[in-house]
């Protein structure tokens, strides 16, 4: 057994007693602890707490209970999902010193299908950002090349898991953040259709666009983690009131008599090596026995603008509970608004200010109806332009990302052209649509090349479907440099 | 109100509805606990809790809308953003463009007809203490903030600019407030803070002018500051225009002790709530059955339980003015039953309406808990005259204060037994003879003889301990005189 060994392998062995979760556990902290100061993919590790789950886990097994489907497998948290007791600070000074008195509806179904929280991972400030740059507490570094981002906003996440650090990790997705770090960390993300993952305990960015998916190394054990964490909640209102489908037991059926339509939009804002891979990930399905075409959807060249209008607006009001008076940083000052103001303004990075004085603008009394208003009639646009495609095609494919990974402070000087990293991610977000990221081969640079599918609302089955195939035919990537450490497994 | 004016009012009331739990979680609806016991982490507005709206509350505001005449409809919720400590999310959750209810009315006693705009729905916020001496938050040296409230639910019931008198006002109030006890939603205590009125005034020459320029006021504790500050605003308003100058726009604040309103803050200082739709809630679109399933469970509306009583004295030869008072009384302290039941068992609806407003009103949650069954007897032995009217009153003392018993022993006990019409003819004979001038003056008849009557019966009263029956006595004066 090594570090990288897939989820569900590792479930397997734990549940038949043959490997301890301990071990598994000791493992990947070893890791962490010798390879995390180079990546910074944590901004706190739980091993205590993890250590604890693992030796419950090995318990149950020794006394013949079911420990559950992710039994004694490490999963890293994104730091704005809420864990009872234990710090969770969206990478923010404001929310420094935080612990929540409650657990996020994933973090319990984490725990209760037997995985092991190792700790809270970097990200954007209150998933603010595209390269995890804006952390108040630092940048998260690309594992394959650490002068480059790992993508943001859960570049935390998508750098855990491509360094091995766990095999699993959850993210969320408001405008690309989990599937834009998977393609430039070389690892799968998925953001599921809105509603299949509870949000409850997702400390939130925008309301409307949030999603919480799964970050793995293979397509399987991305649909084994949707699978646990999916699933009504009644404690969140927008969680859709359906029986949800397990997606695992699909993901093999294979592509035969599905259409593939390559979206044309995605792939003229992309780099040619990217484009590259797109194209040749089209050839692979259509080898595969899909039925591959171009497909147009105009509406999508218009998500970036109406994106950056829509979620900002709702986050103008989801930050406003920062103020000092119940949580978190207080800068104290002579009366209340005093109070306020001093406390945001040293609590709160400088990206998350403009979109806080964007959004305010936005939906200001006078304005509401040219911006915010205007934002959601052309979402309702891009969902009616997606609806279109769909009639003749099952899913779409494109580039997850415009680039590979850049550098580190490339574009944190220039607002516009980090958020066109996005481009091709935030359609779906709009939609409420899933989409996924898969690697695909590397780009001229060598770094990895995310390839995207994207699929009608609760389509996560086919989308899946669709991504083991491409998986099954990627070109080989090299991995991540490995950290320091113990590299062979423990056999209990 | 100065002649050549007309006053222009309209109301916004709050009440919080009396469910168990808050809006959108499991805490208790229970205001003035321990501070800060009755919360968690959705009522604290803490990072990633999430809203779940409560079906009780809803049914509460269709059950308030339905017995408002309001169409009951599709609505959605969104957000109010304002920054304030005691408001945990820094906005409020509240229906805005869509409410659940619209379009309906509330009839007033006076038989006038007032619009209700919109009955919606939205979440209380906490309770700030500003400690020092402004109690006010300029000023305070230091704020308590208690969330116990925070999240209760509310409903706004705006009604239309239809009011045009400060008693028409507190008329349209004390309906409303009838309306909402009755409704089962809300206590309406106006001065715990449950039902809370702000008042919209503005004047105008004359009902055919445009509406004027208007004010709100704010912190009305009793229907009585209503009236009274309604009544000052307007004429602040008249004083302004009549010396050439306008009325700002502006929220304004009643100052009871004053007996004056003074200005809080003017339009151009008033907020920018950037309303938005609420993403964390979905639509509410309730079916025709649960609108008709609520509607089923709602009891009797104060104007048609005013309407039934007055029914009940038609058919029993008509209802005067000072009876419509009282059937208002009755219906208002919930004791119209009590006049049904002895109706219905043949007591004279007169004699019914008159014990109920004038006696039984006199406590009137002893009688809400008295045993109608008793009342109606004691009210049936008056009505046929085996018991006095003064015998009655005294019984029915009795019978609140035990909250029933059986009239008859009662009267017996008492030895309060009907006076046969042999000794009651020979009482009356005997107050005649002792009382020669009298009887001669009152066997003359005309306005002052015809007076005597009731000197007459008081003897026989006094003579008889208030046993005989009035107008046993006043049948007997009135044979003897024509003998």
């Amino acid at each position: 057994m090594t570090t990288r060994s897939p989820a569900a392998e590792q479930a397997a062995m734990v549940r038949a007693g043959e490997w301890s979760a301990v071990d598994v556990l000791e493992q990947h902290l070893a890791a962490i602890e010798a390879g995390d100061e180079a990546i910074h993919a944590f901004n706190l590790v739980t091993a205590d707490e993890a250590r604890a789950q693992a030796r419950a886990v090995d318990r149950k097994v020794a006394d013949g209970g079911d420990p559950g489907l992710l039994a004694g497998v490490p999963v890293a948290l994104k730091d704005n999902l809420c864990t009872r007791g234990v710090p969770t600070t969206c990478s923010s000074r404001i929310l420094e010193g935080w612990k929540p008195p409650y657990d996020a509806t994933v973090v319990t179904r984490l725990a209760e299908a037997g995985a092991l929280l190792v700790g809270k991972t970097n990200m954007d400030e209150f998933a603010m950002g595209s390269s995890t740059e804006t952390s108040a507490f630092g940048p998260t570094r690309n594992p394959h090349d650490t002068g480059r981002v790992p993508g943001g906003s859960s570049g935390g996440s998508a750098a855990a898991v491509a360094a091995g650090f766990a095999p699993l990790a959850l993210g969320s997705d408001t405008g690309g953040s989990i599937r834009q770090p998977a393609a430039l960390c070389g690892v799968v993300g998925m953001k599921p259709t809105y509603g299949t993952v509870s949000r409850y305990g997702l400390v939130a960015f925008a309301s409307s666009l949030d999603q919480i998916g799964p970050f793995a190394t293979s397509v399987a054990d991305a649909a084994l983690l949707f699978d646990v964490i999916g699933g009504h909640d009644p404690l969140d209102s927008t969680s859709l009131n359906r029986p949800t489908p397990r997606v695992l037991s699909v993901i093999d059926d294979g592509v035969d008599g599905l259409t593939v339509g390559v979206l044309t939009e995605f792939l003229d804002g992309a780099a040619p090596d990217v484009a590259d891979r797109v194209h040749q990930a089209a050839e692979a399905l259509a080898a595969a026995g899909a039925r591959v075409e171009e497909v147009s959807v105009p509406e999508v060249t218009l998500g970036l603008s109406a994106y950056y209008l829509i979620a900002p607006g709702e986050a103008s009001s989801n930050l406003a509970r920062y103020d000092g008076v119940r949580y978190g940083l207080r800068v104290d000052a002579e009366d209340t608004v005093a109070m306020n103001t001093a406390t945001r303004s040293a609590g709160f990075g400088d990206e998350v200010k403009r979109r806080i004085m964007l959004g305010t603008y936005v939906l200001s009394a006078g304005y509401v109806d040219a911006y915010y208003n205007q934002a959601l009639r052309v979402r309702t646009k891009i969902i009616d332009g997606f609806a279109a495609a769909y009639r003749h095609c099952d899913v779409l494919l494109g580039p997850t990302a415009p680039t590979t990974a850049f550098a580190l402070g490339a574009k944190t000087g220039d607002p516009l052209t980090m958020y066109l990293s996005d481009v091709c991610t935030i359609p779906s977000n709009l939609a409420g649509h899933p989409a996924i990221s898969i690697p695909f081969g590397a780009g001229d640079d060598g770094l990895p090349v995310g390839v995207q599918l994207l699929g009608p609302a609760l389509s996560e089955g086919t989308v899946l479907k669709v991504a083991a195939a491409l998986e099954a035919a990627a070109p080989l990537l090299a991995p991540p440099a490995p950290a320091p450490g113990p590299a062979e497994g423990v056999a209990t | 109100m100065k002649p050549g004016w007309e006053m222009v009012v309209g109301l916004e009331v709050h009440c919080e509805l009396k469910t168990d739990t808050k809006l959108f979680c499991g805490c208790p609806n229970m205001f003035g606990d321990e501070p800060n016991t009755n919360v968690c982490p959705v009522c604290l507005g803490l990072p990633g809790s999430l809203p779940v709206l409560n079906q009780k509350a809803v049914e509460m505001a269709m059950a308030i809308g339905t017995a408002l005449n309001c169409e009951i409809r599709p609505s959605t919720f969104h957000r109010k953003n304002y920054f304030y400590p005691d408001q945990a999310k820094d906005y409020q959750i509240s229906q805005y463009d869509e409410p659940i209810n619209a379009n309906g009315h509330l009839d007033l006693p006076d038989g006038s007809r007032v619009g209700i705009e919109r009955a919606h729905m939205e979440e209380d916020t906490g309770k700030t203490t500003h400690a020092g001496t402004s109690g006010r938050i300029h000023g305070a040296d230091y704020s308590l903030v208690d969330y116990n409230r925070s999240g209760v639910p509310l409903v706004e019931i705006v009604s239309a600019p239809d009011m045009r008198s400060s008693a028409q006002a507190r008329a349209y109030a004390t309906e409303l407030r009838a309306v909402l006890v009755a409704s089962g939603a809300s206590d309406g205590k106006m001065e715990e803070g449950s039902m809370r009125v702000d008042a919209n005034v503005s004047v105008r020459r004359s009902a055919g002018d445009p509406f004027g320029t208007r004010c709100e006021i704010k912190n009305l504790n009793s229907v009585r500051s209503l009236g009274r500050s309604i009544d000052y605003e307007a004429d602040r308003q008249i004083a302004l225009l009549e010396s050439g100058e306008a009325v700002v726009q502006q929220t304004r604040h009643w100052d009871e002790d004053a007996g004056r309103t003074v200005a809080l803050r003017s339009k151009e200082e008033a907020y920018d709530y950037r309303y938005f739709l609420e993403p964390d809630l979905v639509p509410l679109v309730p079916d025709a059955e649960w609108v008709e399933a609520v509607a089923a469970t709602l009891g009797m509306m104060p104007a048609t339980r005013r309407a039934r009583l007055i029914d009940l004295l038609i058919d029993g030869g008509g209802a005067s003015e000072a009876q419509v008072d009282q059937v208002a009384t009755v219906v208002d302290l919930g004791l119209d039953d009590l006049v049904v039941a002895a109706v219905a068992a043949g007591v004279g609806s007169g004699l019914a309406l008159a014990r109920t407003a004038n006696e039984a009103a006199t406590d009137a949650d002893a009688a809400r808990r008295l045993d109608s069954g008793s009342y109606v007897a004691l009210l049936t032995m008056e009505g046929a005259g085996t018991l006095t009217a003064t015998q009655a009153k005294a019984l029915l003392v009795d019978l609140l204060a035990d909250g029933g018993g059986d009239p008859v022993a009662m009267a017996k006990a008492r030895g309060f037994e009907a006076m046969s019409e042999d000794s009651l003819a020979s009482t009356v004979a005997e107050v005649v003879v002792t009382h020669p001038d009298e009887w001669e003056r009152y066997c003359e008849g005309g306005e002052k003889g015809d007076k005597l009557a009731g000197f007459f019966t008081g003897l026989v009263m006094k003579a008889t301990r208030g046993r005989a029956n009035g107008k046993a006595v006043a049948v007997e004066l009135e044979r003897l005189r024509g003998s």
